[in-house]
């Protein structure tokens, strides 16, 4: 049932392309959240899924892994269905989903384990990934022992270790406070940049969605409502704007979007 | 000043021992009545003679081989039929309703179905013991799966992480802190079932020789008994509360 199961397709091919054609989701017996959704992901893009609460994006990510069937309409990844989740498309969550009782570095290999590397190597790998995020020092360190922000880069250095041909990231600073946000928002673009996967990055922030993705767009009621391509050349705040207009929102002074209850 | 947890631990029971004497010593009698009750250094005497004797030992080994045979039995069980009832819709719907009908059935009343089944006592006593542990491990580890937090498991799974290692490395690390609750409960219900088992059918044991001290009117010998199997207990509980303490270190609080 996983399509990685050989366990070495992982990393030498590369990135993946992924499409929602005409998909509905929802959890049995509740009202569809996403209605008649298409949506291409190119192999090897960063697209960022921006949307209020609610408006599915997170229940799309969870159909892209393989959480959740689709009710309607097909999932590819390069063309094959998903039927399940695989290593193939790891996912980053918003906060809490390490192990606990794992240190970092235990954490980290946690995929290598699954895939069969041996002890030594990855040991090695996983310092390897964890230095590269900067929490080199951090490595025999219990979840509990880390802050939010150390956390969530333990979170990405997971996710890259099992060299997934993508990467699916579920508002992975939506719990942190502003200036961590920022930190994490450069050092993911700056890890992202040779790391060879497609990755869907969902979040309410339209900022962070400017600037993390390669594309953006804007998920409304009835699929994709808007589509932007961040340049940084643009007039200032106008890309923002565009977006907030989509959104259904008044472009004010705080960059976020506000949460509806 | 602060006083160290043990000074005051040690002392609770110092006091404790303590009231004992006056008690007995004055042979008080306030409706409660104490003037043949035998006191702590009467007792300590039968005690320090029990020791000497080889008898004392074959039957405490007796009691903590019945009580870690039964316990270890309903370790693996409670937490493997634990695991399978709130993970498998169809292990629970098949073993619920059997679980929840002998559940209420205290282990002690077993006896006469222990001695209908068992060829020999020592089995039936055992056994009460296993039902004894059984269902508190068994529940707490329903409760401590179904607690656990879904997102542990999508992470494994996306991973590339398949049943057996979303089993093993999310579920049973995962429920330890509840589970150890259950086996916590579960001791201390196993030493009142095995006593009380000893004392209706064996022929060995703290709880058989306590009620054998009582049937021969030897009362000190009664307390002896009792405090041996109060100090046996505490013992067993304490060192399951220090394994669970040891392997849920990870624990935020």
């Amino acid at each position: 049932m996983s399509d990685a199961a050989n366990g070495t397709v992982t990393g030498t091919a590369g990135a993946v392309s992924l499409r929602a054609e005409g998909v509905t989701l929802g959890h049995d017996g509740a009202a569809p959240v996403v209605t008649g959704l298409d949506l291409t992901v190119r192999a090897g893009e960063v697209l960022a899924v921006a949307g209020p609460s609610g408006c599915g994006k997170s229940t799309l990510l969870r159909a892209l892994a393989g959480l959740l069937p689709v009710r309607a309409g097909r999932i590819t990844a390069d063309g094959a269905p998903i039927t399940g989740p695989s290593a193939d498309r790891a996912l980053v969550f918003q906060d809490d989903a390490l192990l606990p009782w794992r240190t970092a570095r235990r954490n980290v290999e946690l995929p290598l384990a699954i895939r069969g590397v041996p002890r030594a190597r990855r040991r090695e790998r996983a310092e390897r990934w964890l230095a590269r995020v900067g929490l080199a020092d951090a490595a025999g360190r219990l979840p509990r022992e880390l802050s939010g922000g150390m956390r969530q880069r333990v979170q990405l250095a997971r996710a890259l270790a099992g060299e997934p041909r993508a990467v699916l990231m579920d508002e992975p600073f939506g719990a942190l406070d502003a200036q961590t946000r920022r930190a994490m928002q450069h050092l993911l673009v700056e890890v992202l940049a040779d790391a060879p996967a497609t990755v869907v990055f969902v979040t309410h922030d339209v900022d962070e969605a400017l600037l993390v993705g390669d594309r953006v767009v804007v998920l409304g009621p009835s699929g994709v409502a808007a589509e932007v391509l961040p340049d940084p050349a643009a007039p200032a705040g106008a890309q923002r704007a565009e977006i907030l207009a989509a959104l259904g929102a008044r472009p004010g002074p705080r960059p976020a979007v506000k949460e509806p209850v | 000043m602060r006083v160290p947890a043990v000074a005051v631990r040690a002392a609770s029971l110092l006091g404790a021992l303590l009231g004992w004497h006056l008690l007995t010593s004055a042979n008080v009698r306030l409706w409660v009545r104490f003037d043949r009750f035998p006191g702590p250094l009467e007792v300590a005497r039968e005690f320090g003679r029990q020791l000497q004797a080889g008898q004392f030992y074959a039957d405490v080994a007796q009691s903590v081989v019945r009580i870690l045979t039964g316990f270890a039995l309903a370790a693996v069980l409670g937490i493997a039929l634990g695991v399978a009832v709130a993970r498998s819709r169809w292990a629970g719907n098949v073993l619920q309703p059997l679980f929840e009908v002998a559940r209420p059935i205290p282990a002690i009343a077993l006896v006469p179905v222990a001695i209908l089944l068992f060829p020999a006592n020592e089995q039936g006593i055992v056994f009460i013991t296993f039902v004894a542990a059984f269902f508190p491990v068994l529940v707490s580890t329903r409760h401590a799966v179904r607690a656990l937090p879904g997102v542990w498991e999508d992470a494994v799974r996306t991973l590339g992480g398949g049943r057996a290692r979303v089993l093993a490395q999310v579920v049973l690390p995962g429920v330890l802190p509840g589970v150890f609750g259950g086996l916590s409960v579960g001791m201390g219900v196993a030493w009142i079932c095995v006593i009380s088992a000893e004392m209706i059918s064996g022929d060995f044991g703290a709880g058989y020789r306590t009620w054998q001290a009582y049937t021969i009117v030897d009362y000190p010998g009664v307390l002896v008994g009792m405090i041996t199997i109060g100090l046996l207990g505490w013992l067993t509980s304490g060192a399951v509360e220090l394994v669970g303490r040891r392997l849920t270190r990870w624990r935020t609080s």
